[in-house]
C-alpha cells in the first residue's frame, strides 16, 4: 500500500489546490472592516482634504475605492503552490473571488453608512462626522450613495481578482507604475519643488493643475510610459547582474568604484537640486539612518534587544551642548564641535558600559524591558529639577553653535547635509568592516544561541560590552549632529518614540542589512515628513505595517541573506509536511 | 583537557570582574537606601499621618498594577513571552470603563444605584479587555508561535503602537475626565490609616478578583488545564488538553484582570488617555518580575511592593539623600526597583515559575 | 531597475539640474531690500502670514481661539491687504519648544511669509525666536506672558531678542496682581507655588512669589512637577509639609486637573485655597468638579462695544462665545502687524508689494496709541506692548461655565 502511493507522487502531480470562494467571503469581510476602521479613525477625512488626481474623485474617496481592489487581488490571489502539486488554472474563478470579496465589502460599507446615517455617534466616536458621511455617500443621498459604493466596490473587486490572471511578468511593472503614479501625486510639494528648481516650469505645469493634482492626462501617460518600461526592463536586473558576475575580480571592482564614485557625486550636489526644506528632509532621515545603524550593531548583528536607545542619543545631544553652547550654565567650556567630539564619544563610551554592565546575564526579554527603563530614566533625569543646573530642566539647553571647520561654518540645512553625510559614511563603513570581523562574527554566534557561543570560546561578556558601546558611541554621534542641527536641547524630544522609530527602521528595513537601513529611514522617517496628512496616523501604520511585517517577511524589506535564511526553516519543514498531509489525503480518497 | 581548564578559567577571571561589578552595585544600592531613610525620616518633615497616607496610597497603586501584572505573569509563565500590547489592553478597558460611566452619568441610577452602576461600567471594561486580549492571541501572536522570540515581541510592539493610535483616532486624544462618583468621595480611618473611598474599593476589589482567579486556578478544570499547559506544552498536549484553548483562556483572564485594573485607575485618576497604558504596563510588567514571574500570587506581591516602593522612595530615600524635588523621579525609583531585582534576585521574591524549555 | 543604470541617469539628471540652474536667468530688482531681507509679493500672490499657536493638545483651546480671531482680523480686512489675498499659514506650537524650534524652522524656510502671529506658549516662543529674529522675522504674540521674553524689573531679559513683540501682559503684573489679592484679600501668609517647567508657568510662579515676599508673606516651598505627571501625592505631600495655606500653580490641563483632584486628599491640605492662573481658564477645565472654589488670576476680559461685536461675529462663524482668554489679544496683534505692513509696503505700479523686514520690525517696534479692542497699544523697548489689566476671578458652584467664571471678577490689578 505504502508502495502505491510512492508511485503516485512520482509519477503523478496532486490535485491543484485552487482559489476558495469561502475564503473570498472572510477576505471581502475583513476588506469592509478596515474600510469602516479607515474612516472611523479618521484617515479618510484627512486624506480627503488633499487631491491627488484633477477629477471628482478625493484622495479620500480614492483611499476607499482602493479597499476592495486590494482585498480582490488578495481574494483572487491562488493559495501558494507546493511542490508536487498540480498549477491550478487561473480563469473566471479568480475574477469572481475578486468580485465576491469586493461586493462584500461594500456591503459592510454599506451597513456601516446606515449606521452612521441613524446614529449620531460623534460624542464617542469623535471622527464619524456629517463631512464622513458625505465622503462616504460621494456626496449623493443615502441610498444612491450607498448604491454606487457597492456597484463601484463590486467592480473594482472584480478588476482585483482580474490582475492575478495578468502573470507575474505583468503584474509587477503594472504594481510599480500605479504606486509612482500615486507617489507623484501624494508628493506634489516635493516633486514641483524639484521641477521649479530645475527651472522645468512647463514640465511642472504639464504634470499638475494649479491645485496640486495631478493632471489625468499626465497620470494616465506617465502611468503607460511606466509600465512598459518597467516591462522592458524586468529582465535587465538579472542579466546585469549575472554580466557584473561574470567579470573577472579586477574589473568587477572597477565598476563597484564607479558606481559608489557616482553615488557620491549625486550625493554631492543634492542638497542644492532639492532646495532646503526638502534637504532638511534629508537631514532628519540622515540622523536616523545614523542611529539605526547603530542599532543595527546591537540588534542586528549582536542580537541584544535594546529598547532605550534614546538615552544614548540624549547623552551625545546633552553632552554636546554642555560642552559647546555659552548658555549651558553650571559648566561651560564652549569647547567648538570637533574638540567636544572626542568627550562625546568617552561620555557615549560610558554610558555604554553603565547600560551594558547591570544587563549582562539577563534574558533577552528581560534584557528589552530593562534597556526600555533606562532610556526612560535618562528621560526623566535630563529633565529633572536635581540636575537642571547642568542640564537645564525643562528649558533645555539654547544656543547650541554650529560646527565649524576655520572659517566655514556649516549652517543651514544644505551645508549642514554635507555633515550628516560624512557621519553616516562613516558609520557605514564601520558597521560594513564590523561585519566581517572577528568581533562581528563573534556576535553572530552570541545571536545563535548564547550558551552554544560561550562554550566554543566567545568571551560573551566583552563581546556584549562591546556592543553596547559602539552601538552608544554612535547614537552620540546622531544625538550631537541633532543637538547642532536643532541649536538646542530639550528632555522631551528624548522620549521613547525616538527608540521605537529607529527600531522600526531596521526592522523594517531589513535587520543587519546596510541598504535595508537606508532605505528604511526614507520610507519611515522622510516620508511621513513630506506627508502631513500623514503624520497623524504615522505611528499607527507603522505598528500595523510591524505586525503585518512580522506576519509575512520578518526579515525586513531588504533583508541580510542570512537573517531570511534563519526566520523561514520553519516553512520548509512545513512544506514537507503539508505535502505528506496532502498525499495521505488524496490516498485515502482514492482508496486503498 | 588543559583546553578546558584554560577555558574555565578564562571564563572565570571574565565573569569576576563584572561580579565584583554587580557587588560594588548591590552594597552601594543597599548603603543609599538605608542612610537616604535614616535621613528622611530622623529630619521629621513629614507627619505620621503624611507617611500613612503616603503608604495608603502606595498599596492602592499597586493593587491596579497587581490586577495588570496578572496578565503580563500568566502569559509569560506559558509562553515565556512579554505581552507588549497589554499595557494598551488596560488603557482600551479604561477607555471602556470611562465611555460607560459618561454614558450612565446622566441618569437616574447613577444617584440612586452608584454600585450598581459601577458594576455595569467594570463588566464592560473587563469585556472589552478580554476581547482585545483574544484578538491579539488569535491574529498577532499565534501565527508567530515557535519563531525566535523577536519576531513575536516585534509584534507585539507594533500591536502596542497600533492599539495605542487606533484609540487616539477613534476617540480623541484628549483625556477623558471620569464623572464624578459621589458615593466614593471622602474616606475613613482605621488604625490611624486614612483609607479613600475609592482607594478602600480599588483594594477590596482587588482581593476579590485575585481570590477568584487563585480559585480559577487551582481548582477548575480549565485551571489545571492552564497549569498544565505552564509546565510542559507538549506533554500537556499528549495528555489530551487543549493547548491553544487553554493559552486563549490564558490571554482572556489577564485581559479581563487588566480591564478591571483600568476601571479602578480611571477611579482614581479621575482620567485616562490613549497613552495611559505605556508607563502602565512597563510598571506592571515591572511588578511581574519582582515578584516572580509565571507566579499569580507573585504578581499580587510584585504589585503591592512596587506601589509602596514608588510612592514611598523619593520622600524616603532621594529626600535623605539630598535630591531636590525628588518626587519628579519616582518613575526612575520604580525603573531601578526593576534593575536591582534582576541583579540581587533575579527569580523574583516569590520564586519564578516557568515551563520547561525544550532544547 | 539595474543599479548601474539607475546611479547613471540620477547622475545625469542631477548635472542637469545643475547646469540649469546656473543658466537661469537673473531678476533685476529696482527695490533694494534692507540689511534683513525683504518680502517680495507678485501681482495676484497672497500676502502670507504665519498664525503659529497651539492647535493639538490640551492646550490646543488656546491656540484655537487665538487662530480663530486672527481669521476674524483678516475677514475684517475683506480677506486682503494692499490688493492682495492674505493667506494665513497655520502652524501648530504644540506648546513645547522642540515644536517651537521646528515650527520656526518651517517658517523661515519660506521666504514669502510676512509676519507671524504667535507663539502660544511661551515655551515655544523662546527657541523660536532664537530662529526667527536671525532670520529677520517680526513675530507678535497673543497670549506669550512669561517675563523671559521681554523684560524683568525694567531690564532686558534673558530671552529677549530683536523682532519680539506682545499685545499680552508680562506676567511681572500678573504675578504681583496674584500676590496682592492673595495677601491683602485673603489674608494668607504662606503660600507654595507649583510649575511645571514650562518658562511661562516658571516665570510666573517666580513673579508671584517676589511680589509675594515683598508684601510681606512667605513663600514655603516653590516646586514644580511634570506636564504628564498624574501622581500628585508626593509633590503635594511635601506641601503640606512645608505647611502651606494656599497653592499656587499657574499650569496647564492635565496636571492642573491632578493637583485639584488630589490636594484634597493629602492630610495638611484639606484646607488649603487652590489658585491657578490663565494656563486653566479654560471650558475644559472650570466645568471640572474638584476646581469649584478655585481662584484664577487672569487677563481681564475687554470691554466695550467694539468687543461686543467682536463676540457676535466669532458665535457667528464659529458656533459658540470664544472658549479662552486671549482671542481679543491675538485680535489686536494682527491688526498691529497689518497696520505696519501697510505702513512700511512700497507698492510697485503693476502691483507687485515689497515689505522690507526691518523696517517692518521698526514700525511694530513703534506702534504707539493704537486702539485695540484690549486698550491702547504702545510697544516699549523690549516689546511689551499691552495695555494690561489683570483679574481675579473665582470658580463658585453656579459658575460653571467659562464665560460665567471670568464675569466673576473678584479683584482687579491695572498697574
Amino acid at each position: 500500500m505504502a508502495e502505491a502511493v510512492q508511485t503516485d507522487l512520482r509519477e503523478e502531480l496532486l490535485p491543484a489546490r485552487e482559489v476558495d470562494l469561502r475564503r473570498s467571503v472572510r477576505v471581502g469581510l475583513l476588506g469592509g472592516l478596515t474600510a469602516v476602521f479607515i474612516s472611523a479613525v479618521g484617515m479618510v477625512q484627512s486624506f480627503d482634504e488633499a487631491g491627488l488626481v484633477v477629477g471628482p474623485l478625493s484622495f479620500g474617496d480614492l483611499l476607499l475605492l482602493a479597499v476592495p481592489f486590494v482585498f480582490g487581488v488578495l481574494a483572487g490571489h491562488p493559495p501558494p503552490v507546493l511542490t508536487g502539486f498540480a498549477e491550478p488554472t487561473s480563469g473566471a474563478r479568480n475574477v469572481i473571488a475578486g468580485g465576491v470579496a469586493g461586493l462584500l465589502t461594500g456591503v459592510v460599507i454599506g451597513v456601516f453608512v446606515a449606521l452612521v446615517d441613524t446614529f449620531d455617534v460623534r460624542d464617542i466616536f469623535t471622527r464619524i462626522s456629517p463631512e464622513l458621511l458625505d465622503i462616504l455617500t460621494y456626496g449623493q443621498t443615502l441610498a444612491v450613495g450607498i448604491l454606487i459604493g457597492l456597484v463601484a466596490d463590486v467592480i473594482l473587486g472584480l478588476a482585483g481578482g482580474a490582475s492575478q490572471l495578468l502573470g507575474e511578468r505583468w503584474r509587477r511593472p503594472l504594481f510599480w507604475a500605479l504606486l509612482v503614479v500615486v507617489m507623484l501625486g501624494v508628493l506634489e510639494a516635493l516633486v514641483s519643488q524639484i521641477l521649479r528648481g530645475a527651472r522645468l516650469d512647463r514640465v511642472q505645469d504639464a504634470l499638475y493643475a494649479p491645485t496640486g493634482e495631478l493632471r489625468l492626462p499626465s497620470a494616465i501617460a506617465i502611468g503607460l510610459g511606466l509600465f512598459g518600461l518597467g516591462l522592458w526592463l524586468r529582465d535587465q536586473p538579472r542579466a546585469v547582474r549575472q554580466r557584473i558576475g561574470a567579470m573577472e575580480a579586477e574589473r568587477r571592482r572597477l565598476v563597484t568604484a564607479g558606481a559608489l564614485v557616482a553615488l557620491v557625486a549625486v550625493l554631492g550636489i543634492l542638497p542644492w537640486v532639492l532646495g532646503p526644506f526638502l534637504t532638511e528632509v534629508l537631514n532628519i532621515a540622515g540622523i536616523f539612518l545614523l542611529m539605526a545603524l547603530g542599532l543595527n550593531i546591537v540588534v542586528g548583528l549582536a542580537g541584544l534587544l535594546d529598547l532605550g536607545y534614546v538615552a544614548f542619543f540624549a547623552v551625545g545631544a546633552y553632552t554636546t551642548a554642555v560642552l559647546t553652547s555659552p548658555a549651558s550654565q553650571a559648566f561651560s567650556p564652549e569647547l567648538s564641535f570637533w574638540v567636544a567630539l572626542p568627550l562625546v564619544m568617552l561620555a557615549a563610551v560610558a554610558a555604554g558600559l553603565l547600560v551594558g554592565t547591570p544587563v549582562l546575564r539577563m534574558r533577552g526579554d528581560y534584557l528589552a524591558i530593562v534597556t526600555l527603563g533606562f532610556g526612560e530614566i535618562a528621560r526623566i533625569l535630563f529633565l529633572s529639577d536635581a540636575l537642571k543646573p547642568t542640564f537645564g530642566g525643562a528649558q533645555g539647553i539654547l544656543k547650541i553653535p554650529d560646527i565649524a571647520i576655520g572659517p566655514i561654518e556649516f549652517r543651514g540645512p544644505e551645508l549642514f547635509f554635507y555633515a550628516i553625510l560624512a557621519f553616516a559614511l562613516l558609520a557605514g563603513y564601520m558597521v560594513y568592516a564590523l561585519q566581517d570581523s572577528r568581533i562581528g562574527r563573534a556576535w553572530m554566534a552570541m545571536r545563535e544561541d548564547e550558551s552554544v557561543a560561550e562554550a566554543m570560546g566567545v568571551n560573551t561578556v566583552a563581546a556584549k560590552l562591546w556592543a553596547f558601546v559602539i552601538g552608544a558611541m554612535l547614537a552620540s554621534f546622531g544625538g550631537a549632529l541633532f543637538a547642532v542641527k536643532v541649536g538646542s536641547v530639550f528632555p522631551s524630544s528624548f522620549n521613547v518614540i525616538v527608540s521605537f522609530t529607529v527600531l522600526i527602521i531596521i526592522i523594517i528595513g531589513g535587520m543587519a542589512s546596510i541598504p535595508g537601513v537606508i532605505v528604511g529611514a526614507l520610507i519611515l522617517v522622510a516620508l511621513p515628513e513630506l506627508l502631513r496628512e500623514f503624520q497623524e496616523f504615522r505611528f499607527l501604520l507603522y505598528g500595523a505595517l510591524l505586525i503585518v511585517m512580522m506576519l509575512r517577511r520578518p526579515e525586513g524589506l531588504i533583508p541580510s541573506r542570512r537573517r531570511a535564511r534563519e526566520l523561514h526553516e520553519e516553512e520548509v519543514v512545513q512544506d514537507a509536511r503539508l505535502r505528506a498531509q496532502a498525499a495521505e489525503a488524496s490516498a485515502t480518497a482514492s482508496g486503498e | 583537557m588543559a583546553e578546558t581548564v584554560g577555558l574555565k578559567a578564562r571564563r572565570a577571571g571574565r565573569l569576576s570582574g563584572v561580579d565584583a561589578f554587580l557587588w560594588l552595585v548591590r552594597v552601594v544600592a543597599l548603603v543609599a537606601v538605608a542612610w537616604g531613610s535614616y535621613k528622611s525620616i530622623s529630619s521629621g518633615r513629614l507627619t505620621a499621618a503624611q507617611w500613612r497616607g503616603l503608604i495608603v496610597a502606595g498599596v492602592s497603586q499597586g493593587a491596579v498594577y497587581a490586577l495588570v501584572a496578572l496578565g503580563y505573569t500568566m502569559v509569560y509563565g506559558v509562553l515565556r513571552f512579554i505581552n507588549f500590547a497589554h499595557g494598551e489592553v488596560f488603557m482600551a478597558g479604561s477607555m471602556m470603563g470611562f465611555f460607560v460611566a459618561d454614558g450612565l452619568s446622566g441618569t437616574a441610577m447613577w444617584t440612586s444605584l452608584p454600585y450598581v452602576a459601577l458594576l455595569i461600567a467594570l463588566l464592560a471594561a473587563m469585556a472589552t479587555s478580554t476581547s482585545i486580549s483574544l484578538v491579539l492571541e488569535r491574529v498577532a501572536y499565534r501565527p508567530l508561535r515557535g519563531l525566535p522570540r523577536l519576531v513575536p515581541f516585534i509584534t507585539a510592539v507594533g500591536a502596542s503602537f497600533f492599539l495605542q493610535y487606533t484609540f487616539a483616532g477613534l476617540f480623541g486624544a484628549d483625556s477623558k475626565a471620569y464623572p464624578p462618583v459621589e458615593v466614593l468621595k471622602g474616606g475613613f480611618t482605621i488604625v490611624g490609616f486614612r483609607f479613600g473611598r475609592t482607594q478602600t474599593l480599588v483594594i477590596v476589589a482587588t482581593i476579590v478578583m485575585m481570590i477568584g482567579l487563585y480559585l480559577f486556578v487551582e481548582r477548575t478544570k480549565a485551571g489545571r488545564a492552564i497549569r498544565a499547559v505552564s509546565e510542559d506544552q507538549e506533554m500537556a498536549s499528549l495528555m489530551g488538553i487543549n493547548v491553544d484553548r487553554s493559552i486563549a483562556l490564558v490571554f482572556a483572564v489577564g485581559g479581563a484582570m487588566a480591564g478591571a485594573g483600568g476601571l479602578l485607575y480611571g477611579l482614581t485618576f479621575g482620567q485616562v488617555d490613549f497613552l495611559s497604558g505605556f508607563t502602565v504596563g512597563i510598571k506592571a510588567f515591572t511588578a511581574s518580575v519582582l515578584g516572580g514571574i509565571g507566579n499569580p500570587v507573585g504578581a499580587m506581591v510584585g504589585g503591592l511592593v512596587l506601589g509602596l516602593i514608588e510612592s514611598l522612595g523619593p520622600s524616603l530615600v532621594l529626600f535623605g539623600l539630598g535630591v531636590p524635588s525628588a518626587h519628579q523621579l519616582q518613575d526612575v525609583v520604580a525603573f531601578l526597583a526593576l534593575v536591582m531585582i534582576l541583579i540581587f534576585r533575579p527569580t523574583g521574591i516569590l520564586g519564578e515559575r516557568l515551563a520547561e524549555e525544550r532544547a | 531597475m539595474s543599479k548601474p543604470r539607475w546611479l547613471v541617469s540620477i547622475a545625469l539628471f542631477g548635472a542637469l539640474a545643475l547646469v540649469a540652474a546656473a543658466c537661469g536667468e537673473e531678476e533685476a530688482a529696482e527695490f533694494q531690500p534692507g540689511p534683513l531681507g525683504a518680502v517680495t509679493v507678485e501681482p495676484g500672490a497672497p500676502i502670507k502670514i504665519a498664525v503659529f499657536e497651539s492647535l493639538s493638545g490640551d492646550t490646543a483651546s488656546l491656540g484655537e481661539d487665538q487662530l480663530r480671531a486672527v481669521q476674524i482680523a483678516v475677514d475684517d480686512k475683506g480677506g486682503e491687504l494692499l490688493g492682495h489675498p492674505i493667506e494665513i499659514v497655520e502652524l501648530d506650537d504644540g506648546c513645547a519648544a522642540e515644536q517651537g524650534t521646528t515650527g520656526a524652522q518651517r517658517i523661515v524656510a519660506d521666504p514669502q511669509i510676512g509676519g507671524v502671529i504667535g507663539t502660544s506658549c511661551s515655551g515655544a516662543a523662546i527657541p523660536a525666536m532664537e530662529i526667527l529674529s536671525e532670520e529677520g522675522f517680526t513675530m507678535i504674540s497673543g497670549s506669550n506672558t512669561s517675563p523671559l521674553l521681554t523684560s524683568i524689573a525694567g531690564e532686558e531679559a534673558t530671552a529677549h531678542l530683536p523682532g519680539y513683540f506682545r499685545v499680552a501682559h508680562n506676567d511681572e503684573i500678573q504675578g504681583a496682581a496674584a500676590a496682592n489679592f492673595v495677601f491683602s484679600e485673603l489674608g494668607v501668609t504662606k503660600a507654595a507655588t507649583i510649575h511645571d517647567g514650562d518658562p511661562y508657568t516658571e516665570g510666573l510662579a517666580t513673579a508671584f512669589g517676589a511680589s509675594f515676599e515683598e508684601l510681606g508673606g512667605e513663600v514655603v516651598l516653590a516646586t514644580s512637577v511634570g506636564v504628564d505627571q498624574k501622581d500628585m501625592k508626593p509633590v503635594l505631600t511635601e506641601v503640606a509639609a512645608a505647611g502651606a495655606e494656599l497653592v499656587y500653580f499657574p499650569i496647564f490641563q492635565p496636571a492642573g486637573d491632578f493637583i485639584a483632584a488630589q490636594a484634597k486628599e493629602v492630610a495638611g491640605l484639606e484646607a488649603a485655597v487652590l489658585m491657578g492662573a490663565d494656563g486653566l481658564l479654560s471650558d475644559t477645565y472650570v466645568e471640572l468638579p474638584q476646581t469649584e472654589g478655585m481662584y484664577f488670576s487672569g487677563p481681564a476680559s475687554p470691554t466695550g462695544s467694539d468687543y461686543a461685536e467682536f463676540v457676535g461675529k466669532y458665535e457667528a462663524q464659529f458656533g459658540e462665545k470664544p472658549i479662552q482668554a486671549f482671542h481679543a489679544h491675538a485680535y489686536d496683534a494682527a491688526n498691529v502687524l497689518f497696520a505696519a505692513i501697510e505702513e512700511v509696503a512700497v507698492q510697485e505700479d503693476d502691483g507687485t508689494v515689497h515689505i522690507d523686514r526691518e523696517e517692518l520690525r521698526n514700525a511694530v517696534a513703534a506702534t504707539s496709541g493704537f486702539q485695540g479692542l484690549t486698550g491702547t497699544i504702545t510697544c516699549d523697548e523690549f516689546g511689551d506692548c499691552a495695555d494690561p489689566k489683570i483679574d481675579v476671578v473665582q470658580n463658585t458652584e453656579a459658575e460653571k461655565t467659562i464665560d460665567q467664571v471670568r464675569a466673576n471678577v473678584l479683584y482687579t490689578f491695572e498697574p
